[in-house]
């Protein structure tokens, strides 16, 4: 692990890939990239990637916000930490990809909706109940973005009802409110300290 | 683990008098956002599994540790914990956050640890032989690890990111073949069925057609997301490349409650989408067609236990 580190506390970030380093929690070590593309040939989905993690973080350099925060790679990135443990530069990929999610949606620049829509659908479950309910979500997000595709859906909906796999009611935690007001105020700082 | 994963949560619950466990669940807890929440927004995501964990903490009465049986609930917990023991920023910020809500948390209090880690480590392969009354001989079985559990796992649990071993011997220890899966850590397709069905249909592809050129009979996983993900979506991957696999998918705890002589619908089995039967007929094990009526749940509701009690600020 390396020791540089930035001084988070006092330190304003400048350029793109400052603004990248600073939104991503721990080390991210991005600056440490050597453009190996070890993370692209790891990569399950980077044959369908506008661009490999490689490119991406080139492109993070080059101060290419509007590109890199357009392109679809950070959403097809499955969380698998293949490129995260091969990187020899120990830098943390999945987390990067994470940031970059989070600055598209702060800034709506993500051209195709499906992904950031089936996110967002995901947290308005939690922060309204507390836990996810696979049955609205499903529902919700192939009403909008793939009707067609409902009646395939449906079947294995209703496998999972029969099944005894799924729940036509959502679940809501007792302390509801608690975790509105815990994210509130996480929302408030996060705010705040963009 | 309550819905689309009952079977994992009824098997376990039916294992763990064998492997003397008295598990817990945690009081209230609430959703870890998966790899959703953290797409959206940063602080939030930490601040949700920050609750968990302090909640965890408030009701963990001399044990600490921290049970995950789902891949995405053991990587946010431990990586939050993780993050912010390192980050003493995050640490402050998401203790503001949870101070909202009257809770605390001081990263390292609880151990965050998944299933399999425990079974394996704590209690270890020898306990687990010695409660086999009906051992899985003949049953080629192919140990399917997924991502996060055994990535990034910064404290080396599993032994290797890339071809870890423990579930493969977990399997030996309860005298089922273990075929020699080299995708065994491969991606299932994650949340893409629902963003990009094609790239997780390949990735469904990829695995079953493994575990079907190394002849397993049956593919276990540790994780709901990846039984949902191979068993639900196994007729649409077929139906995509008009291929005709008929892998069925349990989880290692269901095997175990074989092993270990339980009733099948005890464990849950037949609520998959692809049968399991042909495939626990080689150990004699009869499948039940319809799934069983619901069991009682119980769980340990001691007032006297230390609860967290919500102040709210207005």
């Amino acid at each position: 692990m390396s020791t540089q580190q930035f001084p988070t506390e006092t330190w304003t970030p400048a350029n793109f890939l400052e603004r990248v380093i600073a939104a991503t929690p721990g080390e991210s070590r991005l600056e440490m990239c050597i453009q190996c593309g070890t993370c692209g040939g790891s990569c399950p989905s980077g044959d369908d990637m506008d661009n490999t993690p490689r490119q991406i973080f080139a492109m993070i350099r080059a101060g290419m916000e509007e590109e890199v925060l357009a392109s679809n790679t950070p959403w097809y990135c499955v969380s698998c930490y293949y490129c995260a443990i091969r990187c020899p530069q120990e830098v943390h990929i999945p987390d990067i990809m994470y940031t970059l999610k989070n600055m598209a949606i702060a800034q709506d620049r993500y051209v195709d909706s499906v992904a950031p829509d089936w996110s967002q659908t995901f947290v308005d479950y939690v922060e309204n109940y507390g836990r996810s309910f696979e049955f609205g979500l499903a529902t919700r997000h192939f009403l909008r973005h793939r009707p067609t595709g409902l009646r395939d859906t449906a079947q294995m909906g209703l496998g999972l009802l029969t099944k005894g796999r799924m729940d036509l009611m959502p679940q809501r935690i007792e302390w509801l409110s608690q975790l509105q007001a815990i994210l509130n105020r996480a929302k408030e700082l996060e705010a705040e300290g963009a | 683990m309550q819905r689309s994963a009952r079977p994992y949560l009824d098997s376990l619950l039916a294992i763990q008098q064998d492997i003397g466990w008295e598990l817990e669940e945690i009081q209230d807890w609430n959703c870890c956002g998966a790899t959703e929440y953290i797409s959206v927004s940063r602080l939030p995501a930490y601040a949700l599994n920050g609750r968990n964990l302090a909640l965890a903490a408030q009701q963990a009465n001399g044990v600490n540790t921290v049970l995950a049986g789902c891949s995405a609930c053991y990587l946010n917990l431990a990586k939050t914990d993780r993050y912010m023991q390192k980050d003493g920023r995050l640490n402050a910020q998401v203790n503001e956050a949870l101070a909202a809500g009257g809770l605390h948390y001081d990263p390292g209090t609880v151990k965050i640890r998944h299933l399999l880690d425990v079974i394996v480590h704590k209690v270890g392969l020898e306990a687990v032989k010695r409660k086999v009354v009906r051992p899985l001989t003949g049953l080629r079985v192919a140990p399917y690890y997924g991502c996060m559990v055994v990535r990034p796992d910064p404290e080396n649990r599993f032994g290797s990111p890339e071809y870890p071993t423990i579930l493969d011997e977990l399997m030996k220890a309860l005298g089922a073949e273990v075929v020699d899966f080299p995708v065994k850590t491969h991606c299932c397709g994650g949340h893409m069925t629902q963003i990009s069905a094609p790239v997780a249909y390949e990735l469904i592809r990829r695995l079953l057609y493994a575990a079907d050129q190394y002849q397993a009979d049956i593919m276990v996983t540790l994780c709901p997301m990846c039984q949902l993900n191979l068993d639900a979506y196994q007729d649409d991957a077929n139906k995509h490349f008009r291929t005709n696999y008929t892998m069925p998918i349990v989880y290692f705890t269901q095997l175990m409650g074989l092993a270990f002589g339980h009733d099948p619908a005890e464990l849950g089995l037949g609520r998959e989408f692809v049968n399991t039967a042909p495939a626990l007929a080689k150990i004699g094990v009869e499948v039940p067609e319809e799934p069983a009526a619901a069991r009682p749940r119980t769980r340990r509701d001691d007032p006297s236990l230390p609860m967290p009690q919500p102040l709210l600020k207005k």
